[in-house]
């Protein structure tokens, strides 16, 4: 791992540990992959900071709705919400990939946008908005990308149901 | 007015009287390099056409070279683009709330219909990042890794011709979509004899695969081997070097790398700019550090280089599946776990456990400690990646599929723009995207 050019406040000096914090932000290790936890207002901040670092693209951006799952792991000093913003940064200079988990609560599901440091990240944050209803402020095109206008509801929310056909298999008695 | 006959509001392009500086600057693609300033000066520039000469129209979703249903709304004056507004989801079938509901065992079978024409890559990414959760990404058997390497260059082959045969019918060299398609169904055919499935295999599981490779399987290779490369020549002959196909291709869909960077954009568009970024060489999986090939990079960003490095990408791959042949190891082709194994078929008939270990991990598959991943790949098309968190059930809690397809249609409209209407095909084209992938 080349994470040792973060700042770190970790004064051991010990190669492998990941760094306590990236930007003032909570870091975690997930699977040998590098988890920063920035809060709402920091989240565009961090971003820059991390664009300014060497992450040029952004890859991947997703949400998760964590309404069924609240009590999962998360590092000291970060409050679970129900919904989670999750970003992917890529380092094609160093090779390295960094990801950005943000906590969003339901009563007020609005993030600022990243368009303006990765306009790649447009279209999906549109789809964030169409499948959780997570609105993105500042973002160009504010509207339903994948499910038709009229919509009502977002699909990937766990509170909204899997539609199902019954099936019917022939020859069987019912 | 094109505002009554509108159907579906804000998802559509906006006349241009109604747009805001910061909704045209996204859309013409200033957005890049301007500020909002400088782009709302752009707005009125004198050469800005009046809205009454330019027409909005819609080309697609149902037009032969869209490659399915992708529907862009282009504005023209005369035969120039001036905007272009790709509009998607006409094949949503939402892949990615089916996956809540699949286990980590029946997962293959959804991916794999996401990208339909690289559909092992697709089953790759979700078994790395299921491997990943389970911790057991380094104790897959060396023949399973070597085969699914095998598998995914073979399906890079595969998804490549029919690239060669759909961007030559899209230019109007009609005969290639035949030639394509038949080099095309060689691979298919070895991909029938190992998975038993021309497509949509789901033969990349958890562990490893779901077989071994068939007897003969060596011989089936080579024998593509030694087909493929004449017949790329012959392509060659057809299309590279004719005058016409260049006059085509050359010059038309420019990207520079900055705005395929920030665009997200990965695979053969973000090569053909000049930045060498191929994840098989400079993030390796599998065994990819192991082999030797070359990451095949364009100079221009358009659409001869994106053809160009899709071509010679089909010969690296020949290479890579040589070495892969020499290398083939003996040995089991998934993991030995019983957490994520079923039991062998002849052990089902003589015993009662296995037979009750086979029923519960179909039935219930297996649990996934908690967690959540990110793993990304090559695919033909570019990165895909797969998100992966895990409640510690047998059902991923989210599973996100990073599709590139859906990331690359985001450039057409800086692609296309200033370009003739008749170039827009093979924009399209030379952006290869799956929209099965694209709106999932």
């Amino acid at each position: 791992m080349s994470d040792t050019e973060h700042d770190t406040t970790d004064a051991a000096g010990d190669m492998d540990a990941p760094p306590v914090d990236i930007h003032g932000c909570p870091v975690s290790d997930s699977r040998g992959q590098v988890v920063v936890h920035p809060d709402r207002d920091r989240y565009v901040d961090v971003v820059k900071a991390l664009a300014d670092e060497g992450y040029a693209m952004c890859v991947d951006l997703t949400a998760v709705d964590y309404l069924e799952y609240v009590n999962r792991p998360l590092p000291p000093g970060v409050a679970p919400e129900r919904f989670e913003v999750v970003a992917n940064l890529l380092d094609i200079t160093n090779r390295r990939r960094i990801r950005l988990r943000v906590q969003v609560p339901a009563d007020d599901a609005v993030v600022p946008t990243l368009f303006d440091v990765h306009p790649g990240t447009e279209a999906m944050e549109r789809e964030v908005y169409d499948m959780f209803g997570i609105e993105f402020s500042g973002h160009p095109d504010p509207s339903r990308i994948l499910m038709p206008e009229d919509w009502i509801g977002h699909p990937l929310r766990k509170d909204y149901e899997v539609g199902q056909i019954p099936v019917q298999f022939k020859g069987a008695n019912s | 007015m094109i505002s009554s006959i509108r159907d579906e509001g804000a998802q559509e392009m906006r006349a241009r009287s109604e747009l805001t500086a910061r909704e045209l600057m996204r859309e013409v693609g200033a957005v890049l390099r301007m500020s909002e300033a400088e782009a709302a000066k752009l707005g009125d520039m004198p050469e800005d056409p009046d809205e009454d000469q330019t027409m909005i129209i819609n080309m697609g979703p149902q037009h032969p070279s869209t490659h399915g249903v992708l529907r862009l709304m282009l504005e023209l004056q005369g035969e120039t683009v001036l905007r272009c507004k790709p509009i998607i989801g006409y094949l949503h079938t939402g892949m990615e709330k089916t996956g809540e509901q699949l286990t980590f065992m029946q997962g293959g079978t959804n991916v794999t219909r996401m990208d339909y024409l690289s559909p092992l890559n697709n089953e790759l990414v979700f078994s790395m990042a299921t491997e990943q959760l389970l911790g057991i990404d380094g104790d897959i058997p060396e023949r399973a890794v070597w085969m699914r390497m095998l598998l995914s260059e073979l399906n890079r082959m595969s998804s490549h011709l029919l690239f060669m045969a759909t961007n030559g019918m899209d230019l109007g060299a009609v005969s290639m979509m035949i030639y394509g398609w038949r080099e095309r169904e060689e691979v298919l055919r070895f991909f029938q004899k190992v998975t038993g499935l021309r497509m949509n295999h789901n033969f990349i599981r958890p562990g490893g695969v779901a077989a071994d490779l068939p007897p003969g399987w060596r011989d089936d290779v080579l024998r593509l081997l030694d087909l493929i490369p004449e017949r790329l020549d012959e392509y060659d002959v057809l299309m590279t070097g004719q005058p016409i196909w260049r006059e085509r291709l050359q010059g038309v869909g420019v990207i520079t790398p900055g705005e395929a960077l920030a665009l997200g954009a990965t695979g053969p568009i973000l090569r053909s700019t000049g930045v060498a970024w191929d994840l098989r060489r400079d993030l390796p999986y599998l065994h990819y550090d192991q082999v030797d090939f070359d990451v095949i990079v364009g100079s221009y960003g358009d659409a001869f280089d994106r053809y160009a490095i899709r071509l010679n990408e089909i010969r690296e791959s020949m290479k890579i599946v040589r070495q892969i042949l020499d290398v083939m190891p003996m040995g089991d082709y998934r993991i030995q776990n019983k957490k994520v194994t079923p039991p062998p078929r002849a052990r089902i008939d003589e015993s009662m456990e296995a037979l009750i270990h086979h029923f519960k991990i179909f039935t219930e598959g297996f649990k996934v400690p908690e967690g959540e991943v990110y793993v990304g790949i090559e695919s033909p098309r570019g990165e895909v990646g797969c998100y992966i968190a895990s409640d510690g059930s047998p059902t991923p809690y989210r599973m996100h599929v990073r599709a590139p397809s859906f990331v690359n249609v985001q450039c057409l409209p800086h692609m296309m723009r200033g370009g003739l209407v008749a170039d827009a095909v093979a924009v399209i084209s030379s952006v290869d995207p799956v929209l099965g992938e694209v709106d999932r």
